[in-house]
């Protein structure tokens, strides 16, 4: 088994993302530059977060067309795991990959703070170890990551269960307070409809060590690694 | 140099449906200013871009849809502008 990591220029939780799997699960997960065309050899594909080409023209915008995302594309539609973290989140949803936008906080500021999040769905790849309305404690660091899609995807995301996590208090509500960004119906991460591709704006890779404030991130990882693994005996 | 310039300006502006946070933070700061009668703001892009060999128009449509703009969040304008001599 290997996952891999993708570098753009301007990444910046590249390396969370590949100490999360190497020093936290102890799985084997490699870099992989923007300009390789193929994933080839690789069970999975983590997009981490950062600022991918600058951000310019619009988050995501650029590094969509960049050779890696291509071949990202080509792998995700053949089933692969892919999961998009913050900016990655963004990209995927530029990519296709996944319905709607990112737009502007709707408070305009960067916000940086632990969130609590609510397991929508068991099933996909990275929620396959969780219980259903599990919560979770992880930070959120972005200033575009208000979920933005028209009613009828927004309907059709409810109706497929492609809503993976939803912002909620300590209690598990989605309230309007809980909700860091003014993201739609409270949604903090969501799927494609074959569900092998995962987008979401908190980090986990910001929370996989006690020394980070919470492990909770770590049962992601666990989930992917466990869901290759079921691949592998089959 | 000689040789004309051909002048396109894309315009992308952020759809009705699409809450434009920054626009009311403008229209907000307007107001402070003195234009009391300002009732909204939209904030877009203005990008403008340069050919000496114009593009096809599908093919600008489609950078305008690809790149340029995101349908989902965006909507844009083409405007063809009279050459230049540079």
């Amino acid at each position: 088994m290997k996952i891999a990591v993708i570098q753009f220029p301007g990444s910046n939780c590249d390396q969370d993302c590949l100490r999360a799997l190497t020093d936290g699960l102890h799985v084997p997960a490699e870099y992989l530059w923007h300009k390789e065309t193929s994933v080839f050899g690789f069970d999975a594909v983590v997009l981490p977060g950062g600022f991918s080409y600058g951000d310019y023209l619009r988050c995501g915008a650029i590094a969509r067309f960049s050779p890696i995302v291509k071949a990202i594309v080509r792998a995700a539609n053949d089933g692969m795991p892919v999961i998009g973290i913050c900016n990655g989140f963004q990209i995927l949803c530029e990519a296709g990959l996944l319905p709607g936008a990112l737009i502007r906080n709707q408070s305009l500021h960067f916000v940086c703070q632990p969130v609590w999040l609510r397991v929508e769905t068991d099933e996909t790849p990275f929620t396959a170890k969780l219980d259903k309305e599990r919560l979770l404690r992880m930070p959120v660091a972005h200033g575009e990551g208000s979920y933005f899609a028209e009613p009828a995807t927004l309907a059709k995301l409810q109706s497929k269960r492609q809503v993976v996590f939803r912002y909620v208090d300590e209690s598990g509500k989605s309230t309007r307070e809980s909700n860091p960004n003014g993201s739609m119906l409270n949604i903090a991460g969501i799927c494609n409809e074959a569900r092998n591709v995962v987008g979401m704006m908190p980090h986990p890779d910001r929370a996989w060590d006690r020394r980070l404030g919470s492990e909770d991130g770590k049962l992601l990882f666990e989930s992917l690694v466990g869901s290759l693994e079921s691949v592998v005996t089959l | 140099m000689v040789g004309a310039l051909m002048k396109v300006h894309v315009i992308v502006m952020p759809k009705q449906s699409v809450l434009d946070p920054q626009g009311v933070a403008v229209r907000n700061a307007l107001k402070d200013v003195g234009l009391d009668t300002v009732e909204s703001v939209r904030v877009g892009k203005f990008l403008e871009l340069e050919f000496r060999t114009p593009p096809s128009e599908m093919k600008l449509e489609e950078v305008c849809r690809d790149l340029l703009s995101n349908p989902v969040i965006e909507d844009y304008t083409i405007q063809y502008h009279s050459t230049a001599d540079s």
